[in-house]
């Protein structure tokens, strides 16, 4: 192949990110030559994300350097991205929302132009597509979104399209479009274009990519040519504590009656640790707020609370950032103290410092503002607040993010303690070793349940394999 | 999805329409030249007032300071730019300008709008009181006569209201620029992805609403032929509800000029209307907006329909 003798489109060179303490991405170093088709895979957290930010220009390097051969910015040497989460304007059509990528698409007559652009692009890579590029986007299917964002991403766009970078784009396409997708990128890559592949369908990857690179807590632990890499070994390289053979934590221990079971086919019983697990976003977080909600009222909230729920996302859905740390812990159980509907100020105290000592919340005073906590003492109040309830069946929407280890190890113990006296846990977490801590797993896939895995089964590998779609993509 | 939640311009128009045919029902004589530029004379500077605060609502935040600033603008025409209009269209400028600023600095700061436009409101209020303490002034001569003209077939407030729509439509609807401002309005971060900047869309547009708003205060001013620093407080609320009667959505960018100028025309006439009831003038605020509130219904029921 002489493609390798020419100049990469982008490279980078020992590029490192951190947000605060965390590195998202630790001294990464890849080029990109026309012609390549890249497959990238990682677990969560394995900083694909951070990767992809760094070669499209959305963030920038703590350290080390990326350079574009062409032009300095990553729009000037034609890196383009297609993400995940949808990034349409809803609200226009598909030729306006062409016409807000392309910047160079002005004067009269400009819609007449998008129209053609956008349509030749689509009718290229999905043939018989049936979109009309005057439609509002929020009338189209979700499919049919992510079909008009790729073919947004390989339009021409006054330059030319030369890094297209895919993230998980054939997640909402069904197997014939998705065909349709792969076809295209073998084409556009043969034509001397370069495609960075992100998908969690590893028969797509092994399809089409012509080398894949394995990411691994920020660091690149594997690159060779897709030839060369079998699907055991491409799982092998993905995981990190495999090797070490995880001792089950748990115990066979008796467990009560089953006292949750859902159409999804989630089940737990009384005294039992359930994790969720499977790549994020794939209808974990959805499955556990439906859960809750169809076991809580709206209405009125009961005295003996049937769930409680604690939140992952501390700042959106956990915490009342105006608040004290005492009024964030009691804020669940002012009920049971209340008297003709007064709050009972000394039992909230007493609630209070009890879990501040139980819990281990660092302060001097409860009364102190929630804020003034670390973020990890902030994930404790809320799991006071949720424990301090007596309710027999506790959500948790991965709990333990940004946590440091001493505060990990803290809650896993209270969890284990409270689950000994019979209540319930389901917790979702993006942790493989978290989930490793319970009774039984569910792996999602694809907003459904891939596996079912319990005891000795309970192991990365096994999580691993059902996470990601181990069949070629038919 | 229904044909009416794809073509969101209907119900505006029924509405109007529905309305209009019940006024000329209770008052046959407003179906004339002069009744109709009876009925909508006070609409031009509404619907000035409205489409500057669909400019607003167009990129997610919403205008609390419009009364007042029209108010304001009011009592610029009818003073400075009456007595010395080179000054008077300065100090016009400078308050589009700020506008500009206004957006530019919500955005950067990631300020609240409604905070800021509510705070602001105070500021416009005592400049206007500033500049005419009591009631007066004079609306310069030229302003009179445009507000005044009487065009052949249909009066003039008709017809400044499809140029107004039409025009709008055009910036907002048809050009480039105007679908980037949409665009701005459903995804902001994919429009900062594509390369563009969008603190200085955002000045834009609400620089273009401080434009809307000095023309809705000097045409006001046309046909009051004086001003006043409360003449237009009420507007705040009336353009939201224009916007949003016309088919606008609070955020999402989805908003309709033409929808906006017939919103405007809308509730113009359920004032006009409810006079010829004779309903008591006390009763007649809250009767506006039982009006409001039943054509708000209704769009919400067509739209949960739509989406079932």
């Amino acid at each position: 192949m002489t493609d390798h003798e020419r100049a990469p489109i982008v490279t980078l060179t020992d590029a490192a990110r951190h947000f605060g303490p965390v590195r998202a991405l630790d001294g990464v170093s890849l080029s990109v030559a026309p012609g390549d088709c890249i497959g990238l895979v990682g677990h969560n957290g394995a900083g694909k994300s951070t990767l992809v930010n760094l070669v499209n220009g959305g963030l920038s390097p703590s350290s080390g350097s990326i350079a574009f051969t062409r032009g300095e910015t990553a729009l000037q040497a034609g890196v383009r991205s297609v993400f995940q989460e949808l990034s349409l304007c809803p609200n226009l059509t598909v030729a306006e929302n062409l016409r807000i990528s392309h910047t160079a698409l002005t004067g009269p007559g400009w819609r007449r132009r998008a129209r053609a652009e956008i349509g030749a692009s689509l009718d290229t890579i999905f043939p018989n597509h049936g979109i009309d590029a005057d439609a509002v986007v929020d009338t189209l299917s979700i499919a049919e979104r992510q079909m008009v964002e790729i073919a947004i991403g390989f339009a021409p766009r006054g330059t030319e399209a030369r890094l297209v970078i895919l993230d998980e784009p054939t997640s909402s396409l069904d197997a014939g479009i998705a065909d349709q997708l792969m076809a295209h990128v073998k084409r556009f890559c043969a034509a001397g274009g370069a495609v960075i592949f992100i998908s969690h369908m590893l028969g797509e990857v092994f399809e089409v990519a012509s080398r894949i690179v394995v990411l691994k807590d920020g660091r690149i632990v594997a690159e060779r040519q897709t030839a060369k890499f079998t699907r055991a070994e491409l799982v092998d390289a993905m995981g990190h504590v495999a090797a070490e053979a995880v001792e089950s934590a748990v115990a066979e221990r008796a467990f009560g009656p089953e006292v949750v079971s859902t159409a999804q086919g989630l089940r737990a019983r009384k005294g039992e640790i359930v994790g969720l697990s499977g790549l994020a976003g794939h209808g974990q977080a959805a499955a556990l707020a439906k859960l809750y909600l169809s076991r809580s009222s709206s209405w009125h909230s009961r005295k003996d609370p049937d769930v409680v729920f604690v939140a992952g996302d501390r700042a959106r859905d956990g915490i009342l950032p105006l608040w004290s740390i005492l009024r964030n812990i009691s804020v669940s159980v002012l009920q049971q103290g209340a008297r003709w509907g007064l709050v009972n100020g000394g039992a909230e105290a007493r609630i209070a410092a009890e879990w501040k000592s139980r819990i281990g919340i660092r302060t001097d005073n409860v009364e102190n503002p929630i804020l003034s906590l670390s973020g990890g003492n902030q994930q404790k109040v809320l799991f006071a607040r949720a424990l301090a309830s007596p309710a027999p069946v506790v959500i948790m929407d991965d709990p333990m993010r940004g946590v440091d280890v001493g505060t990990k190890q803290d809650v896993y113990a209270m969890i284990r303690a409270e689950a000994a006296k019979g209540r319930t846990f389901l917790w979702y977490s993006t942790e493989t070793e978290e989930v490793c801590q319970c009774d039984r797993v569910f792996v999602f896939r694809n907003h459904e349940i891939s596996a079912e895995l319990t005891g000795a089964d309970i192991s990365e590998e096994k999580i691993l394999e059902a996470s990601f779609e181990m069949q070629e993509a038919s | 999805m229904s044909f009416l939640a794809r073509h969101r311009i209907i119900l505006p128009v029924v509405s109007l329409a529905v309305l209009l045919a019940a006024t000329f029902y209770m008052q046959p004589r407003a179906m004339s030249y002069f009744g109709l530029n009876l009925l909508f004379n006070l609409a031009v500077p509404i619907a000035l007032a409205t489409i500057a605060q669909m400019m607003i609502i167009m990129v997610n935040d919403i205008d609390l300071s419009l009364g007042a600033f029209v108010s304001l603008v009011a009592c610029v025409t009818a003073t400075f730019l009456n007595d010395t209009p080179m000054l008077g269209l300065l100090i016009l400028l400078a308050l589009i300008l700020s506008y500009a600023l206004l957006g530019a600095l919500i955005h950067a700061l990631d300020l609240p709008a409604i905070v800021v436009t509510l705070g602001m409101s105070f500021v416009w209020g005592g400049l206007a009181l500033f500049i005419l303490p009591s009631p007066g002034g004079a609306s310069p001569d030229w302003l009179r006569t445009l507000m005044t003209v009487k065009p052949p077939i249909v009066p003039m407030a008709v017809v400044a209201s499809v140029i107004i729509a039409a025009v709008t439509h055009l910036l907002i609807i048809r050009s480039g620029i105007g679908t980037v401002l949409r665009g701005v309005g459903g995804n902001a971060t994919s429009v900062a992805r594509a390369g563009w900047p969008v603190i200085r869309l955002k000045a834009f547009a609400y620089g273009l609403a401080g434009l809307f708003g000095v023309l809705a205060g000097m045409t006001l001013v046309g046909l009051t032929t004086s001003a006043d620093a409360n003449i237009a407080l009420r507007y705040t609320l009336l353009s939201i509800a224009g916007v949003i009667l016309g088919g606008g959505e609070f955020i999402g960018g989805k908003v309709s000029p033409t929808g906006a100028v017939i919103g405007a025309l809308t509730l113009t006439l359920a004032a006009s209307f409810l006079s010829f009831m004779r309903l008591s003038p006390d009763w007649q605020i809250g009767a506006q907006g039982a009006i409001l509130i039943l054509v708000l219904t209704a769009r919400l029921i067509f739209s949960r329909r739509g989406e079932a």
